[in-house]
């Protein structure tokens, strides 16, 4: 268990360290970024100064050593647009797109395993039919346009709830609903396909045999099994939740990082977008480390094979 | 093989007598899979001659006309957007970038994750270690996401989106074809090419890669599926294919100006991405349940 905990964070430091280089050349890939900083008819003297003061006249290695070096005391410079220091401005956003993932992995969980669960234990009836074709659409929409129909629908046409922003938790439907259509649907159909796997077990023939009750072997003994994928595709979910509610995040003009980041995209406020890729991958090394620490709990073969 | 046929059950004429190698029934998924993107793919091939209208042919007159059996008529059968464009040949023409887009980041991403899987799995030693690794660090990284901060630092344009599409799915092949590498390096009839003085390319290229080929394939019709999505997305967010070229998913990001008097705007071009995805989707799922 130690040696499995050493190599989870040997791997946290080289996909951090992958993750600065690819932030800190993001600047660089766009062509020279002292043409973002100085208006196109300044004097080339003045061209000079700016870079000196920015640093951009140090070797490409020496600039990497100063960005980590001030990454690491949080300092991922100024965002140009609102001239306050790029990681605040996402430290703020951060909690309302956290939330959103929240909702949107709870919606998937309540939903998504019960009816994985449900339908597996029936294959070939009815219901299985139904609920296997609907989760195989739910995972072929776009999810932008289903947040834009459901707000033709629900916003426009019905006048329920609002379009856009958050003020309320009424806000926070539409956008919820729009990124747990695609998890739940996949959710659902990884927790079928491991029921039917694990039903057809001898540990559930034994559970059985010794008289158990359908619910407690679908409880106890399937369900826990079943757990496994589901727990890894809702931490890998998890990240694709950042990078999908970006989109969601713009169709909704939800205040989170992914439309800050959006925002400094189309205003070419590159330290912005430096500071939330930083961030979010960040976050999302770290949601995969506690997803590996699951599974230590979730599965005990894991815990021993690396215990020994 | 017939040995391990269980004795306790009648040996039927399928088990028994069946060839080894006889044709596999492909189950119907993989038929309606494979029509829907060939009808796609026949659309957006001969979209520019069978299109009623060319995609950026303007009539301001007829702006933001409903679809024809709305209160439109039959010349835009599926109505206009704001401009007077024929939606309908929009549609066709966009069907080219999606299908375009998709299936050469799919070959390109394949062949690249393909490549590096083989080479990692077959020498193994350093290779193996830096190519591992590679694959972990990027499986970290939700695609999508950093498919949207490489296309938002290196501006837009067709061969930026594939190649961007590519670098950010190829680890999806290279893990597979790494794995299923290293079982069949061992296998006899590679051994054998080995014994018989086999250059270490051509065991690579006629030996290893046919036997691990099927399950890149599957791995490949499923990654489809994503990447017309993350296609899509992109292009709704403007940082994918640029106007005047139409795109579905900038063609809906169009249409939501108008949404409140136009539904069809929003409506029809996502109905493209959906039935499109459906589509790889149903390939991909016939080509898994065929193993």
């Amino acid at each position: 268990m130690a040696r499995f905990l050493v190599q989870r964070l040997a791997h946290l430091v080289w996909v951090l360290l992958a993750v600065s280089i690819l932030v800190f050349l993001l600047i660089h890939l766009s062509g020279d970024p002292i043409r973002l900083l100085t208006p196109l008819d300044a004097k080339p003297e003045d061209v000079e100064r700016v870079r000196r003061l920015y640093g951009l006249d140090k070797p490409i290695p020496a600039q990497y050593w100063d960005f980590v070096r001030r990454a690491l005391r949080g300092d991922l410079g100024e965002s140009f647009r609102y001239q306050r220091p790029a990681f605040e401005l996402v430290l703020q956003r951060l909690p309302s797109t956290a939330m959103l993932a929240v909702v949107t992995i709870a919606v998937t969980t309540l939903v998504g395993i019960p009816a994985g669960v449900w339908i597996g234990s029936r294959v070939g009836s009815l219901a299985d039919w139904a609920v296997s074709l609907a989760t195989f659409v739910c995972i072929s929409l776009p999810s932008f346009w289903l947040g834009v129909l459901l707000i033709l629908l629900f916003a426009d046409r019905l006048r329920l709830l609002p379009s856009s922003g958050f003020e309320s938790w009424r806000h926070l439907i539409l956008p919820a609903a729009t990124l747990s259509v695609y998890t739940t649907g996949l959710i659902t159909r990884l927790v079928r396909a491991d029921v039917v796997h694990v039903l057809r077990q001898d540990f559930i023939r034994t559970a059985r045999a010794k008289g158990l009750g359908e619910p407690l072997v679908l409880g106890r003994h399937a369900l826990r099994n079943a757990m496994i994928s589901a727990v890894t595709v809702l931490g890998l979910q998890l990240g694709n939740l950042l990078g999908g509610s970006v989109v969601v995040e713009a169709v909704f003009a939800w205040p989170g990082v992914g439309w800050l980041m959006l925002q400094g995209i189309q205003t070419r406020d590159l330290p912005l977008v430096r500071a939330v890729v930083l961030v979010v991958g960040s976050a999302f090394v770290l949601i995969n480390l506690v997803v590996d620490l699951l599974y230590l709990y979730l599965d005990p073969r894991i815990r021993y094979d690396h215990g020994r | 093989m017939a040995a391990e046929i269980p004795t306790a059950r009648p040996a039927t004429v399928t088990g028994i007598h069946a060839a080894p190698r006889a044709r596999r029934r492909r189950p119907p998924q993989f038929y309606a899979g494979a029509a829907v993107l060939g009808l796609m793919l026949v659309i957006a091939l001969f979209a520019p001659w069978i299109s009623p209208h060319g995609y950026a042919d303007q009539d301001l007159i007829k702006s933001l006309q409903a679809p024809a059996w709305s209160s439109g008529d039959w010349s835009h059968p599926l109505g206009t957007d704001r401009l007077g464009r024929d939606l309908l040949s929009r549609l066709m023409v966009g069907a080219r970038v999606s299908i375009a887009v998709a299936l050469l980041s799919v070959l390109l991403g394949g062949s690249l994750g393909t490549m590096l899987g083989l080479a990692a799995g077959y020498f193994g030693r350093r290779v193996d270690r830096l190519v591992s690794r590679v694959i972990d660090i990027q499986l970290s990284f939700p695609p999508v996401f950093l498919a949207i901060a490489i296309m938002a630092a290196l501006g837009q344009s067709l061969v930026k989106l594939v190649v961007v599409l590519a670098l950010v799915t190829w680890v999806q092949y290279a893990r597979i074809a790494r794995a299923n590498t290293l079982s069949v390096r061992e296998r006899e009839f590679v051994q054998a090419a080995r014994a018989l003085g086999a250059a270490e390319g051509r065991i690579l290229l006629r030996h290893v890669l046919p036997s691990i080929l099927p399950p890149l394939l599957v791995v490949g019709a499923v990654n489809m599926s994503n990447v017309i999505l993350a296609e899509a997305a992109l292009s709704y967010l403007g940082l994918g294919v640029q106007p005047p070229t139409p795109a579905w998913g900038s063609m809906v990001s169009e249409g939501r100006a108008a949404q409140s008097v136009a539904w069809w705007g929003t409506v029809f071009p996502g109905v493209a991405i959906a039935v499109l995805v459906i589509g790889a989707n149903l390939l991909g799922d016939g080509l898994q349940r065929e193993r």
